[in-house]
């Protein structure tokens, strides 16, 4: 009997539990994207977890860490998995390396690995890819094209031309260029009356990707590994200024549920502003933190330079992680209403 | 109904109260040897009142409380004391403590027991009682319980508040004295009532204890007390005083508070039974109820007395050969207890432990600040942070984050998904905080001393001064006196001028001696008549011993009293002192 | 330009201005960095820095004229603590750090001359000329400055022992390589 500390009884848990549980609450999502672009997704997953893996066992090896313990804690899959669900489908299998080698080696081991990095590592991964290959990370596939398996496998290698099959756009680039385009002269509404493009109300497929991480997230809430703070404050932030704009200028401005379910809104809301180790963790810091975070991925997507505004906007609240925390502090048992 | 409040946070660990529940309690056996610690509550050290080889009566006092926040210990049986001495104590860090050992004469021969009617007496002197006959809180905390018997001044008392949640897995014990000794329960809530005087007393009892709520209720009704017997959810830490003050009353008592300022009490039910046996049958706190149970054959509860040895109390439960160590207390908060420890008031339970029972703990990983044990915390902490800076030794911000709200219940580690022992951090941190105000205090002190040191040293310096430059004001003018006489006979006669001149100052010289000689004399008379009286009749070491010092000192140089000195002893040892400095390696 | 000069001038005048009339009407009295440093100090007043006592080792820290490890009774802690203090280097100590110790007289051997008395900085050791002296446990340092002029050599040092009442929980040891 393991006699050095009280208590004697422990409950049922670890982190390698609740990371699997984080991997579960993506599935329903991912079995919507397979649906919508097809296995090739299996394949990426696939290649960001092998990356992750390789490069967490051989940081861990280098720090001199327990390698099975730790190995086994499925946090490098986790990131890997974000890493490969909002990277562009087909990206090329490099880039997905290139992007999981720099959230693992960088943004999580040389920060002090599993609980210490102060960013969210997949994140980092995209802010990082985004900026380094603009180009590479803007090529979406176009729906409807019925590429086969084998296609999509020889763009992920690199072995077929990549522009012809990757000419289409998500639903936010698209009203983004529309209207830049169109100079004033078009309007959102009629833009998004395109139901091959924009779908039934976000965006043509990806709103099921969108509902199923919705659904996924739910779950994670319902089984308690998410508190209900972040990503309600996410979702609240997001409708909040989407509303806002959208009440006063329908013409300009898509409608917040368009925005809610298009891009990685879903997918931030609840997979990575409630990333526990990058974010806050007083109720009310959680809150907020999601709260800034929809406010900032809004205006970066709509009137920012990039496609989508959720990695930045986390990473930027990452930073007021620890002043957050220290504002927010709940009072403690027997001292509240005492200042 | 009462309406029920809620505290925040708690766990839900399985129960495993049902192996101990199924036997009445019973009277263990008197054990060949009786270990009593004299440190059995908070508080001060009680002083034995025996020595080695009395013989002691059962019931009778061993160690007299020390100051008011300190509790009597008695001869649990009567016998024959075998000796005083530091002995292992149930603590989990396996040291010793003054404990009082008692061979028992298996006579079991009772003190004179007096029953008293409490209520002729003053509450001050019931207090005293009660201190006297060592009544503590037998929930664990063992904090004297005459001390809690005093209203606040200020605050009028409202609730009093008996603990019989019972809210840790495996202990039984006060559940079953509740069903079995209810009456006497109720009897002694009712001293506490009568010395404190609330307005209402509620009694929770969790919810997974039904007979005891039932058996306490019809206590409770059979004799016309108008307690209130609420079941309140089973959720550790509901037996948590505070937790339960919260849940009956909905006050929250914070760390820097005591309970008493919010006008509530808590007592425990084993207490109120004890009190009660105090008082009303002139019994002190001699044994108590304690559940064996765990790896053991036949879990049960017994009335044990207080200093058996944990080997021969555990002996009657027949532990199971894979058993590898015992507990003390539940598994949520308990200790492993040293094996030559003898069981004492804080025990309220003894647990087998088995490597099934209590399988090794899961490797530490690191805190992933998933928030559960803010959550589970049931004050509201943040453990995490607590954590980093626990581990990280910046104890001032544990300080910050209300390290000592902390009531060490273990339900963050009990969450902690990376099985981080959280609680044992706070211990440490606990733990330092105190040393180091101990130290503090400690150099606080040095410090004064040595500059009130400076300070005298200067101060008799300057008196030294004072007195010698007065001594020699006193000589020149002894001088100037002498001179003139001198300088008229000078003037008078000039031809016997050096004649003179040479016999004042040996005359002067010569007499000085004389006195000096006298004093001496003097000196060494009064020495020899003040000769030590207690020299007279001294065994053969004794007169060793005082002729090894005598040799001693004059190796040191130094003279034995019996030897004239006519030096002062200040300035004897400096040629010594050298000498000594050369034999030293 | 010159309106700019000018500005720069007026500005650089008015917050100097400002500066000296703050460094008169706050001014802190005493020296509070000396205090500091001597509260760091743990007052054993045993002179093993070299300075007859902390004080005046807390005066030669804050003058620059000490360094910072030089006294072996507050150990690595205390260098730890007066280098965050005055933002300097961490040294190792000057000499081995020892545990906290109480002197002890042997009462049998004590020929009672009172020179441990004198030597004695806090007036820890109780006792008359030719009568036996002690020291009184709650009040010594553990400064040994007692211990050389024993002429008896009758003062010994002992580690101040783990009692119930000062046993600390220890800090919790995390075993990453052994399970692994």
């Amino acid at each position: 009997m393991d006699f050095t500390t009280p208590p004697y009884l422990l409950k049922n848990a670890s982190v390698q539990r609740v990371m699997l549980q984080v991997l579960l609450a993506l599935l329903p999502g991912i079995a919507a994207y397979v649906w919508l672009i097809g296995p090739i997704i299996f394949v990426q997953l696939a290649i960001a977890s092998l990356a992750a893996l390789a490069a967490e066992a051989l940081m861990l090896k280098l720090r001199d860490k327990p390698l099975g313990l730790f190995l086994g804690d499925g946090s490098a899959l986790v990131t890997a998995w974000l890493i490969a669900l909002t990277f562009p489908p087909m990206a090329p299998w490099w880039l997905l390396v290139v992007g999981v080698l720099f959230a693992i080696v960088v943004a999580k081991h040389l920060y002090g690995g599993l609980g210490q990095n102060p960013f969210n590592p997949a994140m980092v991964a995209f802010a990082v890819c985004i900026v380094s290959f603009p180009a590479l990370m803007s090529q979406w596939p176009a729906l409807g094209l019925g590429l086969s398996f084998n296609q999509q496998l020889d763009i992920v290698a690199g072995l077929a031309p990549r522009v012809d099959a990757l000419t289409g756009a998500t639903p936010l680039d698209a009203i983004k260029t529309a209207l830049k385009l169109g100079e004033g002269s078009i309007d959102v509404p009629s833009l998004l009356a395109n139901q091959n493009i924009f779908g039934n109300f976000a965006g043509r497929g990806w709103e099921w990707v969108a509902a199923g991480y919705l659904l996924g997230g739910l779950w994670l809430w319902k089984r308690g590994i998410v508190g209900w703070q972040a990503p309600a404050g996410f979702i609240a932030g997001l409708v909040l200024i989407a509303g806002a704009l959208w009440l006063w200028n329908p013409a300009q401005f898509a409608n917040p549920l368009f925005h809610l379910f298009s891009g990685g809104a879903m997918l931030g809301a609840f997979f990575i502003v409630t990333d526990p180790v990058s974010g806050c963790t007083t109720p009310k810091g959680k809150f907020i933190f999601g709260l800034a975070a929809g406010l900032l991925a809004y205006l970066i997507r709509v009137f920012g330079g990039y496609p989508d505004g959720v990695a930045f906007a986390v990473l930027l609240l990452n930073i007021c992680v620890p002043l957050i925390d220290m504002y927010t502090q709940p009072p403690i048992f027997g001292m509240k209403g005492e200042k | 109904m009462l309406q029920l409040f809620k505290f925040r946070g708690g766990v839900k660990p399985q129960t495993n109260k049902t192996p101990s529940l199924g036997e009445p309690i019973a009277v263990a056996p008197l054990p060949t040897r009786l270990i009593v610690p004299l440190h059995q509550s908070i508080g001060g050290t009680p002083d034995p009142l025996i020595a080695p080889g009395d013989r002691v009566l059962k019931g009778q006092r061993i160690g007299g409380a020390d100051g008011w926040i300190s509790s009597a210990v008695h001869a649990p049986t009567s016998g024959t004391v075998l000796a005083v001495e530091e002995h292992v104590a149930a603590h989990p860090s396996g040291l010793p403590t003054l404990s009082v050992i008692i061979e028992p004469d298996g006579r079991d021969e009772w003190i004179a027991r007096t029953p008293v009617d409490y209520r002729s007496l003053a509450p001050e002197s019931v207090r005293e009682m009660l201190r006297d006959a060592g009544v503590v809180g037998l929930g664990g905390a063992v904090f004297p319980s005459h001390a809690k018997l005093t209203a606040s001044k200020t605050v009028p008392m409202e609730e009093l508040v008996i603990n019989g949640a019972e809210c840790e897995p495996f202990i039984t014990c006060d559940d079953l004295l509740m069903r079995e000794r209810a009456d006497e329960v109720v009897r002694g809530i009712g001293i506490f009532r009568d010395l404190l005087r609330p307005q209402r007393v509620l009694i929770g009892i969790e919810d997974n204890k039904p007979e005891a709520v039932a058996a306490m209720k019809t206590a409770v009704q059979a004799l016309g007390e108008n307690f209130e017997v609420i079941a309140v959810p089973t959720r550790y830490p509901a037996g948590g005083a505070k937790q339960l003050i919260r849940v009956l009353t909905g006050k929250e008592v914070p760390a820097a508070k005591r309970s008493t300022d919010l006008g509530v009490q808590c007592f425990n039910v084993a207490t109120a039974y004890t009190a009660w046996r105090a008082i009303a049958h002139g019994e002190p706190v001699i044994s108590r109820i304690v559940t064996l149970t765990g790896n053991v054959e036949r879990p049960r509860n017994w009335e044990v007395l207080i200093g058996t040895p944990l080997a021969e109390f555990v002996a009657l439960g027949q532990p199971k050969p894979d058993t590898n160590g015992y507990l003390m207390g539940g598994p949520m908060m308990g200790f492993e207890m040293p094996s030559d420890a003898p069981l004492v008031k804080a025990t309220n339970c003894i647990i087998a432990g088995s490597p099934t029972l209590f399988p090794p703990k899961a490797p530490e990983m690191p805190c992933i600040r998933c928030g559960e044990c803010a959550k589970a915390c049931p004050h509201e902490l943040q453990p995490f942070e607590l954590y980093w800076f626990a581990r990280a030794k910046n104890f001032g911000k544990t300080q910050e984050y209300h390290i000592f709200d902390c009531i060490e219940c273990g339900c963050c580690s009990y969450v902690c998904p990376s099985r981080i022992p959280l609680v044992q951090y706070f211990r440490f941190a606990k733990s330092e905080i105190w040393a180091r105000e101990r130290e503090k205090k400690a150099a606080d002190t040095a410090k004064t001393r040595f500059e009130f040191r400076n300070f005298r040293e200067e101060r008799e310096k300057a008196e030294k001064a004072e007195r010698l430059a007065k001594a020699a004001a006193a000589k020149a003018a002894e001088k100037k006196a002498e001179a003139k006489p001198a300088a008229e006979a000078a003037a008078g006669a000039l031809a016997d001028a050096p004649a003179a001149q040479a016999a004042a100052p040996t005359d002067a010289e010569a007499a000085k001696k004389a006195a000096i000689a006298a004093a001496m004399e003097r000196a060494r008379q009064q020495r020899e008549a003040a000769q030590p009286k207690n020299t007279e009749a001294l065994t053969p070491v004794q007169q060793r011993d005082i002729a090894e010092v005598d040799a001693r000192r004059r190796q040191a140089g130094i003279e034995t009293p019996g030897e004239p000195s006519g030096t002062a002893d200040a300035n004897a040892p400096a040629a010594p002192a050298a000498g000594s400095e050369e034999a030293r390696p | 330009m010159l309106t700019a000069i000018l500005i720069m001038a007026l500005g650089a005048v008015v917050l100097g201005a400002a500066l000296g009339y703050a460094s008169i009407k706050f001014k802190v009295e005493g020296d509070p960095l000396v205090d500091k440093i001597d509260a760091i100090l743990p007052q054993t007043q045993c002179g093993q820095c070299g300075y007859p006592g902390c004080k005046p080792y807390a005066e030669a820290i804050s003058k620059g004229e000490a360094d910072i490890n030089l006294c072996p009774p507050g150990g690595m802690e205390g260098v730890q603590r007066l280098a965050d203090l005055l933002g300097r280097e961490v040294k190792p100590l000057e000499a081995e750090e020892k545990p906290k110790q109480v002197a002890i007289i042997d009462e049998q051997t004590c020929i009672g001359c009172t020179l441990c008395i004198q030597a004695c900085p806090v007036d820890a050791i109780v006792g008359a000329a030719k009568q036996m002296h002690t020291i009184v446990e709650s009040l010594c340092t553990g400064c040994e400055l007692c211990v050389p002029p024993c002429p008896v050599e009758c003062i010994r040092m002992e580690p101040v022992a783990e009692t119930i009442d000062n046993w600390k929980w220890k800090y919790p040891v995390i075993e990453l390589k052994k399970v692994a």
